[in-house]
């Protein structure tokens, strides 16, 4: 009797305490958006490559902006209203020319959470994306006031309300390529400025941060590592990680996802259990890549259980 | 996890003010759950319990996928072991799985599902009666035990429960062989609206030989087990082992029976994770 009414004491002092440290968690919070000027008219504002965390409010993604002479066409939104909101307001320091229409990658939270701040205009999206958006957009925005909290305040799902397909787009003195593609997740937006040279991979490419899965297929991924190295480019500006001017991390995106497909299937195939397989050793080489052994890990979530089914034998 | 946490530390507090007026029932939780002293009770009554880092429990620190968590439990440190559970503290039906392994190693691996971040232990009986017990924390965003199966989007579900895919590697020089299972059932946990539960009860393995059937181990399956369940095990198949039988029970009463070949000459015995070389590894 004593215990439990002991027990019950406690979890309520536990849910008072749980309250009381939430509360202190408001505060003034802001990314601090710092354009990036990386080829004429074209700016990045660089995030970090680390995963969604509290201390980042979800900045780890190179969103951007290209000025042409009929507005501004913005490149992701960010992870957060808050962030779309600090963004819109980077760029009018940089222009006051109007935000002519808005372009976004692919589903996953860091491209579109921001799109709140650009309802005004035209935000647009493959099909796949935004099918995605409408089936997953909640328990995705959901998953990220998990992850990051306060930083998300006011943050609702906003669906892209213009569907593009592969085409080339003229906006001022600037023709863009978009180049529809499928396999970092079922619809990959990748945007050529065929004026500059600027590539914008979108989660095609990492650069120096270790690819994610959770809507992948490798096989198809690697046909897109192919379609970029098929591209003439002068800068490749991945979603994750460092802006180059060559094509070294494609070649270090095909090496890890080959790499990581490759080990799962012989684990698997040689008697290893998934938990096992969570602790597998990784290659020196890819020390270079940020936040290794977490996105390897969830990668084991995300491909193990398919590759499981796909190869054990049919019994009965 | 954060209020489970500060809870274990008040519960901490408020039991070592009170301590006095009790006899110590059992070693304070290490993992710090609030549900540590009910399911101690639940599950092993008056059995002595001891927290042994000699049974290995893995399972990722942050859930990817709370319908599909993998989680191992490892005993065979201690040797002969009677009986194993997996338990996650806070789900909706904490106990995962019992197992019976028979003459099989102390090892069991498999996939569950969790409602929230929580502790994941596993437990071993050895023949003296003592249960040891290890854990780990598992954060998670939740929602895994009352999420619907992906089962019934497929019009043809019905058809498939209790296909069974299965493959047996050889056994290695202990007479140990690594067999896994994968067991085509929605495994539902009766807390979707409308949906009642329907899961795996009972698996048994048995050898096929000359002699007869042989029980090598048997596994008491519940709700937090995965849609369309994966079991790894360690069993010891008799040396005149024809093939490996089998056979289980839904709580529906649908049954489950599948005949695993042994495996075909030349294979090699399953590969186990040495301890990792910090040369060859990063990132850890």
């Amino acid at each position: 009797m004593t215990m439990k009414l002991l027990r019950r004491l406690a979890l309520a002092a536990a849910l008072t305490a749980g309250l009381a440290t939430a509360a202190q968690a408001a505060g003034p919070l802001t990314y601090d958006l710092k354009p990036t000027r990386i080829a004429p008219d074209t700016y990045v504002f660089e995030g970090s490559t680390k995963h969604f965390t509290r201390a980042n409010g979800g900045n780890i993604l190179n969103s951007g902006f290209i000025v042409t002479s009929d507005g501004v066409i913005v490149i992701q939104t960010g992870p957060s209203r808050r962030y779309g909101e600090e963004m819109r307001a980077a760029i009018r320091k940089v222009t006051d020319k109007p935000i002519r229409k808005v372009f976004i990658s692919n589903l996953h939270p860091d491209y579109w959470l921001g799109s709140q701040a650009f309802a005004d205009v035209p935000v647009a999206a493959l099909p796949g994306t935004i099918a995605g958006i409408q089936e997953e957009g909640n328990g995705i925005a959901d998953n990220m006031y998990r992850l990051v909290g306060d930083w998300m305040r006011g943050t609702e799902v906003t669906v892209p309300t213009e569907p593009v397909y592969g085409s080339t787009v003229k906006f001022g003195d600037h023709r863009l390529r978009l180049i529809p593609l499928a396999g970092h997740t079922a619809a990959d937006l990748m945007i050529l400025d065929e004026t500059t040279g600027v590539l914008f991979a979108g989660g095609v490419v990492f650069c120096n941060r270790t690819p994610t899965t959770p809507h992948a297929s490798i096989a198809d991924w690697l046909k897109e590592l192919d379609a970029v190295d098929a591209l003439d480019i002068r800068l490749l500006v991945p979603n994750h990680g460092n802006i180059r001017p060559d094509k070294a991390c494609v070649a270090q995106t095909r090496d890890w996802l080959t790499w990581l497909d490759g080990t799962l299937r012989h684990a698997m195939d040689s008697g290893m259990d998934m938990a096992e397989a969570l602790e597998l050793p990784i290659p020196e080489r890819f020390a270079v890549l940020d936040v290794l052994r977490e996105e390897y890990r969830r990668s084991v979530a995300h491909l193990w259980p398919k590759i499981e089914q796909e190869s054990l034998p049919k019994v009965n | 996890m954060r209020h489970a946490l500060l809870g274990s530390h008040l519960t901490a507090a408020l039991l070592a003010a009170a301590t006095p007026a009790f006899a110590a029932p059992s070693p304070s939780d290490p993992l710090g759950s609030v549900m540590w002293e009910a399911l101690r009770e639940q599950y092993f009554a008056d059995a002595p319990v001891v927290f042994d880092n000699a049974v290995k429990v893995t399972a990722p620190a942050s859930a990817e996928d709370t319908r599909a968590v993998p989680l191992s439990v490892d005993a065979t440190a201690l040797g002969q072991v009677v009986e194993m559970l997996a338990i996650a503290d806070l789900n909706p039906f904490p106990l995962i799985l019992r197992y019976h392994p028979g003459t099989a190693a102390p090892y069991i691996a498999t996939r569950i599902k969790i409602q929230q971040a929580t502790a994941v232990r596993g437990a071993a009986r050895t023949a003296d009666g003592v249960w040891h017990v290890s854990g780990v924390l598992v954060d998670a965003a939740g929602g895994g035990c009352s999420a619907p199966p992906v089962s019934y989007a497929q019009k043809d579900w019905a058809d498939h429960v209790g296909k069974v895919q299965a493959r047996l590697w050889p056994a290695d020089s202990d007479g140990v062989a690594r067999l896994r299972l994968r067991i085509r059932h929605p495994n539902d946990t009766g807390l979707v609206d409308g949906i009642p539960a329907f899961f795996v009860e009972t698996l048994t393995v048995q050898a096929q030989t000359p002699g007869g059937p042989a029980e090598l181990a048997r596994i008491d399956s519940l709700e937090p087990v995965s849609e369309n369940p994966v079991y790894s095990l360690d069993v010891r198949p008799p040396p005149d082992a024809k093939a490996l039988v089998l056979r289980g029970r839904d709580n529906q009463g649908g049954e489950i029976d599948a005949i695993i070949p042994m495996p075909p000459p030349g294979a090699r015995p399953a590969m186990t994770l040495r301890p990792t070389d910090p040369m060859r590894s990063v990132g850890q």
